[in-house]
């Protein structure tokens, strides 16, 4: 089954949550929908599952217009950002209840609960009530009740964002087995590129309401086609550095000179835009980092077991990320350095033209 | 460490113990006090031990009273849970006529009580009440609250539950308002009839809020008092006699202060009792649900 959004809009108070999207999205995939908060996902998920109608635009499924069909005539399922089970049934009752309207004998519905619970690690917890159980297995209860009835198309809304970080990490391998087994359509929402990239497949980068752009998940990632999108996919920020191209030698910032060679090479004289993910931007001069960015610390972010210094280069704001925790002194002087190879170029209105993959 | 090395945190409490024997202890004790004396007059009075809770004990009327008493908040309660809950159900979600219906609701418990039992007094007046004559006269059908034992219990019905259902509806419509919309879409995708949606999904996030509406509405409709005094006087003879009023006619109308007492103590343990045992029961409900 492959899912088809023709011209689809969705208006709500004038407001346009989804703007014009064509999207199609194959059988048996796994779908990643990357965008900010706000940039549409869950109404893109919503109308997705049926229980929206788009203001325009059709939604075809294998052929089939679907556009007004109710949910409860569709295969899908659907796990919420929120832990959403039925408070008042056991695990166990939770996972059945999607089977309880399919007409499956009593040890067939027995057979897949516990098969799925299995896999999610909480065959042992099935009489507990939702309230008795922790967050994360409140969230492996509502998958397991995603999972339980083989729909054939599955949509995650974030459902990792209210997980603490060990439990995000633990279930985001989980899945990804999960998903490689499953005979359906997989759209998984998420913020974090981190996330998007770990789950691989296909990538629908979202904004705004419309898509920016589409395609196999690493590819898009080393090959962002416009600056929003290299925004949207990298975190922490991806750096931009305004350049001028002459002769041969490209002038960033205030008096920074890079060699235009590699694949520089093929860009033409003019004005663009530099842009360089804070992992490319080092603290030391090893080889191939041909090019010395003086800055100024203004703050140094600890995350996990990495640093993301926040640094000011004349007017442009930068941000390094360093490995292991050091304290700054903000406000002192630090030299960054930077390879050449690893710099996307943009033309001012902001298309990419060359992208730094071949390099590495 | 010391024991009493804070000590003086204490003190802290003292405004509280101050509050709580003024409004609370002080009282009960002087009720205790009288229960086990028999009063004649200022200065006139004999210890007599348990006496006054063997006779209170033993007085059918007080067991009539009781009975009638089980019976009425038995029939409130009956009648109000459902149909508070199927109001706050059928009310509108958003708009301007939330308001409407909020403001609406809440009219009659903004009304002082016995203003309420006046209200009702004129209203099923057979001859000028609305009510009233408009069942006796246009309908033909005879109805009279000061005559008739069924059409007194019948009025106070009306009244009880015109009075207090909107307290049931105004909680149940809170607790609705706080289950998020993705319960509602994952009981969609289920397929799940509104049968289920309302047993599964809305029953169980209501029942905090159900759990104090009839906590609450037992406890007031078991205390109740002014609203028959005033309609009814717990008349006709004694069929609308509950336990508040069989007390003030003990206690004011006879100045029988012993038995009173005994009696006030004897009412407070039940509806202390009953009330310990609804919220145990309704904290075990649902739970121990197997597979």
């Amino acid at each position: 089954m492959d899912i088809v959004l023709d011209g689809v809009s969705k208006i709500v108070n004038g407001e346009k949550h989804i703007n014009n999207i064509t999207l199609k999205i194959e059988s048996d995939t796994t779908n990643v929908v990357l965008g900010h908060t706000l940039a549409g996902k869950t109404s893109l998920l919503r109308l997705m599952a049926g229980l929206d109608r788009p203001t325009t635009g059709q939604i075809v499924m294998e052929g089939k217009d679907v556009t007004g069909l109710s949910v409860r005539k569709r295969s899908v399922a659907m796990v919420y950002q929120q832990f959403v089970n039925y408070p008042s049934m056991s695990v166990y009752n939770n996972i059945a209840s999607p089977l309880k309207m399919s007409g499956l004998s009593a040890s067939d519905i027995d057979q897949k609960v516990r098969k799925v619970a299995a896999m999610l690690h909480i065959d042992n917890l099935l009489d507990r009530l939702p309230a008795e159980l922790s967050g994360g297995q409140q969230q492996r209860t509502a998958i397991a009740r995603a999972l339980v009835k083989d729909s054939e198309l599955l949509l995650l809304d974030e459902p990792l964002v209210n997980l603490d970080y060990k439990l995000r990490e633990e279930l985001q391998v989980e899945l990804q087995d999960i998903f490689k087994e499953r005979n359906a359509i997989v759209v998984y929402t998420t913020t974090e590129p981190s996330e998007a990239l770990m789950l691989g497949g296909n990538i629908v980068v979202l904004d705004e309401g419309r898509v920016l752009q589409t395609g196999a998940t690493p590819y898009v990632y080393h090959h962002p086609a416009t600056t929003r999108v290299a925004q949207v996919f990298s975190d922490p920020p991806i750096n931009y550095l305004p350049g001028v191209v002459h002769g041969r030698v490209a002038r960033l910032g205030q008096g920074i000179d890079i060699p235009m060679e590699g694949h520089l090479e093929s860009v033409p004289d003019g004005k663009y835009i530099f842009g360089v993910r804070p992992n490319h931007l080092f603290l030391t001069n090893g080889s191939g980092n041909k090019a010395e960015i003086r800055t100024k610390v203004a703050l140094a972010e600890i995350n996990g077991s990495e640093t993301f210094i926040h640094v000011s280069h004349g007017d442009t704001h930068l941000v390094v990320q360093e490995d292991g925790i050091h304290p700054r002194h903000i406000g002192s002087d630090l030299a960054v350095y930077v390879n050449p190879c690893n710099f996307f170029v943009y033309n001012e209105t902001g298309h990419l033209l060359a992208s730094p993959f071949q390099c590495e | 460490m010391n024991k009493w090395e804070n000590n003086r945190a204490w003190l802290l409490t003292i405004p509280v113990l101050i509050i709580v024997a003024f409004s609370a202890i002080i009282p009960l004790m002087t009720v205790v006090n009288y229960s086990v004396q028999d009063i004649f007059g200022p200065g006139q009075r004999i210890f007599v031990g348990t006496e006054m809770f063997r006779s209170v004990l033993h007085d059918y009327r007080l067991r009539d009273a009781l009975w009638r008493q089980f019976l009425f908040s038995g029939l409130v309660l009956l009648i109000e849970m459902p149909l508070g809950v199927l109001i706050a159900l059928a009310m509108p979600k958003k708009g301007w006529s939330v308001s409407l219906a909020l403001v609406v609701l809440a009219l009659p418990l903004l009304i002082p009580w016995n203003t309420i039992g006046t209200i009702w007094m004129i209203f099923t007046r057979p001859d000028i009440g609305l009510f009233g004559a408009t069942i006796n006269n246009v309908l033909g059908i005879p109805f009279d609250h000061t005559a008739s034992p069924i059409d007194a219990w019948i009025t106070l019905m009306l009244m009880e539950v015109w009075h207090w259902t909107p307290l049931v509806a105004l909680l149940a419509y809170a607790g609705l308002r706080a289950i998020p919309d993705v319960y509602y879409q994952a009981a969609k995708i289920d397929g799940a009839s509104p049968w289920a949606t309302f047993r599964y999904i809305q029953l169980p996030k209501m029942r905090g809020v159900l759990t104090i509406a009839l906590l609450l509405r037992f406890m007031d409709s078991f205390l109740i008092y002014a609203e028959p005094f005033v309609l009814t006087g717990g008349g006709p003879g004694n069929s609308t006699t509950f336990l508040s009023i069989y007390l003030v006619k003990l206690a004011v109308g006879q100045f029988d202060l012993g038995t009173a007492a005994a009696f006030s103590l004897i009412y407070f343990l039940i509806v202390e009792v009953l009330c310990f045992l609804f919220y145990q029961a309704l904290q075990n409900v649902g739970k121990g649900a197997n597979p």
